[in-house]
């Protein structure tokens, strides 16, 4: 066992733990804080496989953004007042199955696909060829990605204001 | 590029570690000897009253929405930086159309009064340079 493999699998069992306690944890402050951990984990693991915008990325994005979000929406509840806010089981049968289906058919894919390995020469930074591909080849979906986060800002703009009191403007 | 994040490994388990040995070392040495006002909450010599988990203006909330999207532009722009100088006046034209398009979405929140912070009251926009009617 190498370096290599050390981090991975420390990476590894951190995403794990975070997201087992995620959904184990009837806390929902708990499980929305270790969502953190199984994000970072996530990212370390993207580190490790040589995509180090994909994982600054995963860091900015969902550490930063996404798990905020996630907190406020956690705090923003009515039954924050009572601190037993905590997460309910129901159907454990069905939903037992269903993620159990799940699984198998993950592993399935996993075990069946031809994974392509990472030559050792194409591990180098990313970002410079990530952007050469946005400007040359990919103008139209970059330009598409800026479009799809214009409806994504109105759009939240709209539903998350629905339910505030009336603006100002009177619109 | 390894290397680069092995650094960033060894100040996490460095943080991690620091923070474990310091609260190590003082829930070695100090005294254990709590009481019910040592334990109350302080809260600049007033008696709490109530829970600390207060429910949050949901315009937080949307704040924060508002906040991811340009968080995303901005993880676009990191590899458009990168390759700015080898693909010259295109790439640039190229991102003031990004930035355009999504230009008008901010026009758009901040026209309806996301952005400003006491609109509910009724009373209208409380940033005087931005006379939305």
């Amino acid at each position: 066992m190498n370096a290599y493999d050390l981090a991975f699998y420390l990476i590894a069992a951190m995403a794990l733990v975070g997201a087992a306690i995620t959904v184990l944890s009837r806390r929902l402050v708990y499980a929305a804080f270790n969502l953190l951990l199984a994000f970072l984990g996530v990212a370390g693991l993207y580190a490790l496989l040589a995509a180090d915008f994909l994982a600054i990325a995963q860091v900015i994005v969902y550490v930063g953004g996404i798990l905020v979000l996630l907190l406020f929406g956690v705090m923003l509840t009515h039954r924050i007042y009572d601190t037993t806010l905590k997460s309910v089981r129901v159907q454990p049968l069905l939903g037992g199955l269903v993620a159990a289906g799940v699984a198998v058919l993950l592993i399935r894919v996993a075990w069946n696909t031809p994974w392509n390995t990472t030559p050792e020469l194409a591990r180098e930074p990313t970002t410079a060829k990530i952007g050469e591909a946005f400007m040359k080849h990919y103008v139209f979906p970059f330009e598409f990605v800026s479009l799809i986060l214009l409806v994504a800002l109105i759009g939240a703009a709209l539903i998350g204001r629905s339910r505030a009191p009336k603006s100002g403007n009177g619109r | 590029m390894y290397l680069h994040f092995g650094a960033v490994l060894v100040f996490l388990l460095f943080s991690v570690a620091f923070v474990a040995i310091i609260y190590g070392i003082s829930a070695l040495f100090r005294p254990a000897n709590p009481s019910a006002e040592k334990l109350t909450t302080y809260e600049c010599g007033e008696i709490p009253f109530g829970g600390s988990w207060i429910q949050f203006n949901l315009r937080y909330y949307l704040i924060a929405l508002v906040f991811l999207i340009f968080e995303v532009e901005v993880v676009f722009l990191y590899p458009w930086a990168v390759v700015l100088r080898t693909i010259g006046a295109f790439a640039f034209w190229e991102m003031i159309v990004f930035l355009a398009i999504l230009l008008v979405g901010f026009a758009y929140v901040w026209r309806k009064g996301d952005l400003s912070w006491f609109t509910p009251s009724g009373s209208g926009h409380t940033d005087a340079t931005f006379s939305g009617k």
